[in-house]
């Protein structure tokens, strides 16, 4: 009998799995895929504000590239420039980041066992039925989580997440790319505009030495796909006549859909399965282990009362929304007013905007400043209240 | 029915399988796997495919 059983191996379930451990409770973490972190399915940025706030010491050979701001254009290609002067963030190489929190997590006394998918859940929650390379055998465990990613098959069956809404999940595709004419390495790129990107954006994420991560995000419910927006972007621009392409990226981004309940009877979700991800830029990184480090402070409680019930598990919900969940829902509100921009309105903001502000939105700080300015444009009138 | 995937396309991402409103979808070592009795032919799956693999026909 395992204390925690949990599902998947990501940055969410291997931050259980770490503080857990060390506190010295039993874990398995079962990871489906056969190698830990790939395929990725993510921009591979996290700031260095999130890092130190995670207290995260990442491992040099994990970093890729230090980021000191990013170049955000308009639809009509006007761009505000974010320049911090120094470090405010990295790209990541997944592969090693993922194995490393994975191998810190086991260090701390964990097992993990990768190309195990767990295909059920045993009578009320307490375990898990795991496939590890083609045998099968039960787990019983006193609680399992949830954290094997947007789709998670497990939290559904818990009950705890219902299948998405297309229009708040973004449809992502990505390429890994060598040998780009970068405009400025340390400088993320993001591009607007619904020719570009319906209700999402275009980046790209530089790694070092010419490589980047190019990939797209576009609302679920648009007809053509993002391979053909991000095609057709690659095509237009020159830059990237000399690219090669190493990898190939995809996956679906909830930018929406904040759940209010995220356990059961001794069972609860964290980071993309519980939608534990920043709807305005898709990012989860940070939020996954965000919510593995609050949802572990409750386990330990709960299992040391010898209490998992729903009701004694709803103080994750409880802290979560205090610490993520009230900022999430304020960057959700923004994500729904800016779906009602069009690309006039996206080139008046460029122009009246600074990059600071652009930091401050994406955070859910300071929105009213947006609002004001949107106030001026007489049909975003209703939008700019919401935000005021 | 007629639900169709193009293998040579798919990544294996697993979005269909998170917008299937009837866990209907399967993601397997050999890709996704549908289950045709539950398959309520909504077009989901198609719309949110990244890379266009996934082609749902009429009901008959």
């Amino acid at each position: 009998m395992k204390d925690v059983v949990v599902v998947g191996a990501g940055p969410a379930g291997c931050s259980v799995a770490n503080e857990l451990a060390e506190k010295g409770y039993s874990v398995a973490v079962y990871e489906k895929r056969q190698e830990i972190g790939a395929p990725k399915r993510c921009g591979e940025g996290i700031s260095s504000y999130a890092m130190d706030n995670l207290n995260l010491d990442v491992p040099d050979n994990c970093k890729m590239q230090p980021i000191d701001g990013a170049l955000v254009f308009s639809p009509n290609g006007d761009g505000v420039t974010i320049d911090s002067g120094e470090t405010v963030g990295w790209t990541l190489e997944r592969k090693m980041f993922d194995k490393w929190m994975a191998e810190r997590a086991a260090k701390a006394g964990a097992e993990i066992r990768a190309k195990a998918e767990v295909v059920d859940l045993l009578p009320e929650n307490k375990g898990v039925v795991v496939d590890i390379e083609g045998e099968r055998k039960e787990v019983e465990s006193r609680m399992v989580v949830a954290a094997g990613g947007v789709e998670s098959p497990i939290a559904k069956k818990a009950g705890v997440k219902k299948p998405s809404k297309l229009h708040i999940v973004d449809s992502g595709y990505q390429y890994e790319m060598v040998n780009l004419d970068l405009k400025d390495d340390r400088k993320l790129e993001l591009y607007f505009g619904d020719e570009v990107a319906p209700r999402g954006y275009v980046w790209i994420f530089p790694k070092g030495e010419s490589k980047a991560n190019v990939g797209i995000g576009i609302a679920g419910d648009i007809d053509k796909t993002a391979k053909y927006y991000l095609d057709r972007f690659i095509e237009n621009n020159g830059r990237f006549n000399k690219a090669s392409i190493t990898e190939v990226n995809s996956g679906m981004i909830p930018v929406g859909g904040l759940l209010d309940d995220m356990v059961a009877d001794n069972f609860l979700a964290v980071g993309d399965a519980a939608n534990q991800v920043n709807p305005i830029h898709g990012g989860g990184i940070r939020e996954g282990i965000r919510g593995g480090i609050i949802a572990s402070k409750v386990i330990s409680m709960a299992l040391d009362e010898e209490d998992t019930s729903h009701k004694n598990l709803q103080k994750y919900n409880q802290i979560w929304w205090e610490e993520r969940g009230r900022s999430l829902r304020r960057v959700e509100k923004l994500r729904e007013v800016l779906e009602d921009l069009d690309d006039g309105d996206l080139n008046y903001l460029a122009e009246k905007l600074k990059g600071e502000d652009l930091m401050d939105f994406s955070q859910g700080r300071n929105l009213s400043k947006l609002g004001k300015l949107l106030l001026k444009r007489p049909k975003m009138i209703k939008s700019a209240r919401k935000l005021i | 029915m007629t639900w169709d995937i193009e293998r040579r396309k798919c990544l294996r991402c697993g979005g269909c399988v998170g917008v299937c409103p009837v866990d209907a979808l399967k993601l397997t070592e050999n890709g996704v796997k549908i289950d045709e009795e539950k398959c309520i032919n909504c077009g989901k799956c198609e719309k949110i495919c990244p890379v266009g693999a996934i082609t749902v026909g009429d009901k008959e």
